[in-house]
């Protein structure tokens, strides 16, 4: 029984040689282009400067910091982590509100439906994507220097980035909806501005809604670092802790930023299933 | 503030647009330290590079125990899905001003603190990559007597291989952009040079220097959505 399976598959082999293992040249390749792939790793952690020797230095000095931030502590100066902790929320949620109202009207701008002409569009979409390529740590470095140190650069960095991230999203959602509705409301003799109120935006709202608070969630993340550069919010708090070491505080900061995004996104959650069941 | 980015504008005549670096007004001028640029830019997608392959081979390993069909236990399950969680929702930035004070000052510190970020974010799509997979197929290689490390090769690898490349260049998108701002707090590449610039108030490079950057993101961006688009395309065929 072992014998004959043996042999069949000896003769299988033999007979469709592919079945069983690539051809010479494609596994010379795939050696090639691993080795390549493995010796391009090997350089940058030479350019770079990583051996085994710095990698266990860091990390018993990274020990000592994990040992020193525990327990982590609230510190004398609670009061202003809470303020910079809610500070952040707000910009938060001011920056994804004021970019979702400029997104509505930039979003029917680069959709292909609304702006047919296909060179337009292409323009549109690109420098969308263009302001999305600065990250948003880069704008407020930036309304740092051009409207001073506080909260106000941070809403607006928030609201620079966000605005092409969601005019493109909303976009999207405009070029995915039903054309369908659209011509029942030509056919009643809507004019163009109808068309948009009662055939898209009703299908698109929803979308939209569902994504303001899926980018609220995801900024209060940025948000709590914009301040590192000197923007507002509780990212001020943790980067001068770091400075003078107070490692339990700046553990106490980063769980209770931990807690807070944990509770927006159950609340947002809620919300986006109460709302539109998504 | 609309004189502050007014600013950020180079002053470029027509008549002497391409004309050599020494001349006000042309291009060349404007992009002076073009070479130096361009070599930071490298390093720090370079940085993005690393910290991706590095954060995603961790979140390989961790996925298999953070998917709900293939974990090995209930326990083990609940304790991988909340560390990741941990792991992604701290910011890079947030790791990269520690690891500074225990890496020191430079690339290392960039990568660990983007690599870090990418275990958590990486590790949760991988899982939900292989929590979607079909179990049929799994069924089958037990069958034939396969072990557990086996059946993860044989049964779930050959399904879920393109997604989680997929995921992986998808971050390493993101991390790109990260890697350009990780030096703003002294953990490597091109932010280092954009916050001191930004810091002098060297308007004609800064600007230079943002779309220098919006150009490098936007070009890894198009590549990556053209080896994504390959990768997917394959798993239908």
């Amino acid at each position: 029984m072992t014998e004959n399976s043996a042999r069949d598959i000896a003769r299988l082999q033999a007979q469709i040689p592919r079945a069983f293992r690539a051809s010479l040249g494609v596994r010379l390749l795939r050696w090639f282009v691993g080795l390549a792939a493995l010796s391009w790793i090997v350089v940058l952690l030479w350019w770079f400067d990583i051996t085994p020797a710095r990698i266990a230095g860091g990390l018993s000095g990274l020990a000592k910091i994990v040992v020193l931030m525990i327990p982590p502590s609230p510190g004398a100066q609670w009061r202003a982590i809470l303020n910079g902790l809610a500070e952040s929320v707000a910009m938060a949620f001011l920056g994804t509100f004021v970019a979702m109202l400029l997104a509505v009207p930039l979003g029917f701008l680069g959709a292909r439906n609304v702006v047919v002409n296909l060179l337009a569009h292409f323009a549109i979409r690109r420098i969308y994507d263009g302001f999305r390529g600065m990250d948003q740590l880069i704008w407020a470095l930036a309304f740092v220097r051009a409207v001073g140190l506080g909260p106000l650069a941070g809403v607006l960095a928030i609201c620079a980035a966000e605005t092409a991230v969601m005019a493109k999203l909303f976009a999207e959602a405009i070029e995915n909806a039903d054309p369908k509705q659209i011509e029942g409301i030509s056919s009643v003799g809507g004019n163009s501005l109808c068309r948009l109120r009662f055939g898209l935006l009703p299908q698109v709202l929803p979308v939209m809604l569902a994504q303001f608070l899926y980018q609220f969630e995801s900024n209060v993340r940025s948000a709590s670092i914009l301040g590192v550069v000197g923007a507002g919010g509780i990212g001020l708090q943790i980067a001068e802790r770091i400075k003078v070491r107070y490692w339990d505080e700046v553990l106490f900061i980063i769980l209770l930023i931990l807690v807070t995004v944990a509770l927006i996104d159950y609340a947002s959650a809620r919300i986006r299933r109460r709302m539109i069941g998504i | 503030m609309g004189e502050y980015f007014g600013r950020l504008l180079p002053v470029l005549h027509v008549a002497n647009l391409f004309d050599g670096p020494k001349v006000e007004g042309s291009l060349a001028y404007w992009f002076y330290r073009l070479p130096t640029w361009s070599w930071l830019l490298f390093e720090t997608s370079q940085m993005a590079l690393l910290a991706t392959l590095a954060g995603a081979s961790l979140a390989f390993l961790a996925c298999f125990a953070a998917a709900a069909n293939l974990a090995p236990r209930r326990w083990i399950y609940i304790a991988t899905r909340r560390s990741l969680e941990v792991l992604r929702t701290i910011p890079d930035i947030v790791y990269a001003l520690i690891f500074v004070w225990a890496f020191g000052v430079g690339p290392l510190a960039g990568i660990l603190a983007l690599g870090l970020h990418t275990v958590g974010a990486l590790g949760k799509q991988f899982a939900e990559a292989v929590e979607n997979a079909d179990m049929g197929s799994w069924d089958g290689v037990r069958a034939t007597g396969a072990n557990w490390a086996q059946c993860v090769r044989f049964a779930i690898l050959p399904q879920v291989l393109p997604n989680l490349v997929s995921f992986g260049l998808l971050r390493f998108e993101i991390n790109v952009r990260g890697a350009t701002v990780i030096g703003f707090v002294g953990a490597g590449g091109i932010g280092q040079e954009l916050y001191t610039l930004i810091s002098l108030n060297y308007y004609d490079e800064i600007g230079a220097i943002l779309v220098l950057i919006v150009a490098a993101v936007s070009l890894i961006d198009v590549v990556s959505e053209q080896l994504r688009q390959a990768v997917i395309g394959r798993q239908v065929a």
